[in-house]
């Protein structure tokens, strides 16, 4: 539970390379701005292949780190303090889990590591996260499958160059068994991509699948076992989200307690009042807490705890309650000029919106917790 | 074998011999405790006999030095006796707010006469200890006490009252904050000692909404106390209550206030759907803070918690101990309202319902733990 030294080390190396370099106004504002089509900037995402945080999640064999959740969980922290759009969850931790110990991940493993590669994960098809609800069909065709269908929120989607796709190749919608993962190149025939802009500024693709043909090797693990890989992606990016999610409680947090540092009415710091200091005092409680279940729920992954799908939601649905609250009360504490485009603060409101929803929202995780728990 | 291998060894081999079979087991209930003192009835034969096992080896209190009545143990002498008994499931012989509150006060502020005085007799269980901290107009401003002691020369007369005194009516002595000087604010109080039986001294148990409770009013009636009998110097007892303060945070954060159970639904089996948004909500919140004091309790062994983070966890653990609570009231229904019932167990879920009430309130209230976070860990301006 304790950080070790070399944790300490990659905390340190994370938090200043990135607040050094992955602040607002290099990084999200700039994209934002600049009308970039991914809404990240490709040197920074090289940056962190310079500095090794691609591979945490990739196995030494095959030229990463070999670490795990907890590693990514720190640098995630720092991502999420300093707004850093950058294809690390989705990439470097999910997809990275989603292809280990397959041919895919020999392929793709190298072009992660130098922050070359972005990969997406396809598998909302509703406004509301439902894995198991998966309706897309993969028929079979020949050797190989034919993909017809549509999924939605796919975050970088128009910026990847591989997608990870949940179909069903057999089953009913609902069922976890007769889901297929498919690895499908962004340039495939019938495959058409809408780039939609988020409210955080970050993209996320509407994908339509119409007749895209794809051979036996674009399967990801077994037909019909897709769950498999699918839920290291879930795992993995539920608590990777989570982690980010602290961040952005933290770094709404920290801004807003300067405010009422500095800002003075009625001759006096805002800060000397008690009703603002006892709000303050009551999140840094709930942030302290999310942190404690998101360290939790990624050392359960790390330890292939039975535990951990548990407290995976546990920490999804913490964190996201915490970082709502940070960003509510950091818009409301900085009065009007919180309401403002020029200060950060509503930037890591609508970062928060996005992250709450990805992977599952609040109500989601709160019903797998009362599901895992048996009512 | 090292010292502390033949240490573990003798240890296994004394417990095993000496710890009655029935103190084996682990203690369920209030009922359960023994707490010792002239009026003290013994439960059974082998509660006795435990505590005088412990007792003769100064084991009740294994940290303490050998001339006071403890163990004279070194810290991993002293885990290596927890350890041991934990490995039997040997409960605790004595519960002492002698132990856990006056010793540590007596150690570090005692004269050598009042150590040799009181410490031995905590230590065997002989004598019972209550404390005198809040007054009906002093609670959380507690340094505006007004019990007075007065000055007669060889004594002090001690006249005032204070509430929430527990066990006070079960009580040998008192330990007692009083004002000495009305010249000075926390610094005229002062810390004294004096046996609840002497004249003058009468309590009276607080019945609460949930029903009888330990705790007292008591009043100081001319009481005399002998000068001998102030902790510390005169005037400088808010010292001794400023340290005591921060040994119970730290006696709190040591339990570690989450608890190590499953989800609330679980056990509750909700049919209503609001209902069981509700609990599964509440579930998210509870298995969060129970990975918090897992983290709390290691970093705090470490050295690396905060110092006013105990306030953190009272705050955040009391208000979740309260919800917990008023879900299973909800879930409970009518049935729950029960109030004497046998088949309520005399009311059980309705009056552990309103006791936690006072979790928020006994230890510092929520509203002080929040402002001691804002001071000490957000150091929020003007504070």
């Amino acid at each position: 539970m304790l950080l070790t030294d070399d944790q300490k080390m990659l905390q340190e190396t994370a938090a200043s390379f990135l607040a050094e370099e992955g602040g607002p106004a290099k990084q999200l504002r700039h994209w934002r701005d600049t009308g970039c089509k991914d809404g990240f900037g490709h040197a920074l995402w090289r940056r962190f292949g310079e500095l090794g945080l691609t591979g945490i999640c990739i196995p030494e064999a095959d030229g990463g780190l070999g670490l795990g959740a907890t590693e990514a969980a720190l640098v995630l922290e720092e991502i999420g303090r300093n707004l850093t759009p950058s294809p690390f969850l989705m990439t470097a931790v999910a997809a990275a889990r989603t292809i280990e110990d397959t041919a895919h991940g020999k392929r793709w493993y190298p072009k992660i590591l130098s922050g070359e590669a972005v990969l997406a994960l396809a598998i909302d098809e509703g406004r509301r996260h439902a894995p198991e609800a998966t309706v897309m069909a993969a028929k079979r065709q020949g050797n190989g499958f034919v993909l017809s269908g549509a999924k939605q929120f796919v975050v970088q989607g128009a910026s990847a160059d591989m997608l990870l796709v949940a179909a069903r190749t057999a089953g009913s919608p609902g069922e976890k068994d007769g889901i297929t993962l498919f690895a499908v190149e962004r340039e495939s025939k019938g495959l058409d991509v809408d780039n939609v802009m988020l409210a955080d500024s970050s993209r996320a693709a509407r994908l339509t699948f119409d007749n895209v043909a794809l051979d036996a090797d674009c399967v990801v693990g077994e037909v019909d076992g897709g769950w498999q890989p699918l839920s290291r992606a879930l795992g993995a990016g539920r608590a990777g989200a989570a982690a980010e999610l602290v961040g952005v409680a933290a770094g709404a947090s920290n801004l807003s307690l300067d405010y009422l540092r500095q800002r003075k009415q009625f001759g006096k710091l805002i800060g000397e009042f008690q009703a603002l200091q006892h709000r303050a005092a009551h999140l840094y409680g709930e942030i302290e807490i999310a942190r404690a279940a998101a360290f939790k729920a990624a050392q359960l992954l790390d330890g292939g705890d039975q535990q951990a799908e548990l407290i995976v939601s546990v920490a999804k649905a913490k964190a996201g309650a915490a970082a709502n609250l940070a960003v509510k009360e950091g818009v409301q504490m900085h009065g009007g000029i919180g309401m403002t485009d020029e200060h950060d603060i509503g930037l890591y409101m609508k970062r928060e919106a996005v992250l709450s929803e990805l992977f599952g929202d609040i109500y989601y995780h709160r019903n797998r917790v009362a599901e895992l728990s048996g009512y | 074998m090292t010292d502390l291998e033949t240490f573990r060894a003798d240890t296994r081999a004394w417990l095993e011999s000496n710890c009655p079979k029935e103190m084996r087991r682990p203690i369920t209930s209030e009922k359960d405790l023994c707490w010792g003192g002239r009026n003290w009835t013994y439960q059974s034969d082998a509660q006795r006999v435990w505590l005088e096992r412990m007792a003769e080896r100064g084991w009740t209190v294994p940290h303490w030095p050998r001339e006071y009545g403890g163990g004279g143990l070194s810290p991993e002498e002293a885990k290596i006796l927890s350890e041991e008994m934990a490995r039997i499931g040997a409960r605790a012989p004595l519960t002492s707010f002698g132990i856990s509150m006056l010793g540590p006060a007596l150690l570090k502020f005692g004269t050598e006469a009042q150590k040799k005085r009181f410490l031995p007799e905590i230590a065997r269980g002989e004598v019972r200890w209550c404390q005198g901290y809040s007054e009906p107009g002093a609670g959380s401003d507690l340094a505006g006490l007004q019990t007075k002691a007065e000055d007669k020369g060889d004594h002090w007369l001690v006249n005032g009252q204070k509430v929430w005194t527990s066990y006070a009516d079960q009580a040998d002595w008192i330990f007692c904050l009083v004002r000495t000087s009305s010249e000075s604010k926390q610094g005229g109080i002062s810390f004294i000692l004096f046996d609840m039986a002497s004249p003058g001294v009468s309590t009276r148990p607080i019945l609460l909404i949930s029903g009888s409770s330990p705790f007292c009013e008591t009043f100081f009636d001319d009481v005399k106390v002998p000068k001998d009998q102030v902790v510390g110097e005169v005037n400088k007892g808010w010292d001794v209550a400023k340290y005591l303060l921060g040994h119970e945070r730290e006696m709190i954060a040591g339990m570690g206030l989450g608890r190590s159970g499953g989800a609330l639904g679980a056990a509750l089996r909700p049919d209503d759907p609001l209902l069981r948004a509700d609990i599964a909500a509440f579930d998210v919140d509870s298995l969060a803070f129970q990975a918090m004091s897992e983290r709390f309790f290691v970093l705090f062994k470490a050295g690396e918690a905060h110092p006013a983070s105990p306030s953190m966890m009272k705050y955040a653990g009391t208000e979740l101990n309260k919800r917990r609570h008023e879900l299973i009231m909800a879930a409970g229904g009518s049935e729950a309202l029960e109030w004497n019932s046998e088949r309520s167990k005399n009311g059980k879920a309705a009056r552990d319902w309103l006791r936690t009430k006072a979790n928020s309130i006994e230890g510092g209230t929520s509203e002080i733990q929040l402002n001691i976070v804002a001071k000490h860990i957000l150091r929020m301006p003007g504070t």
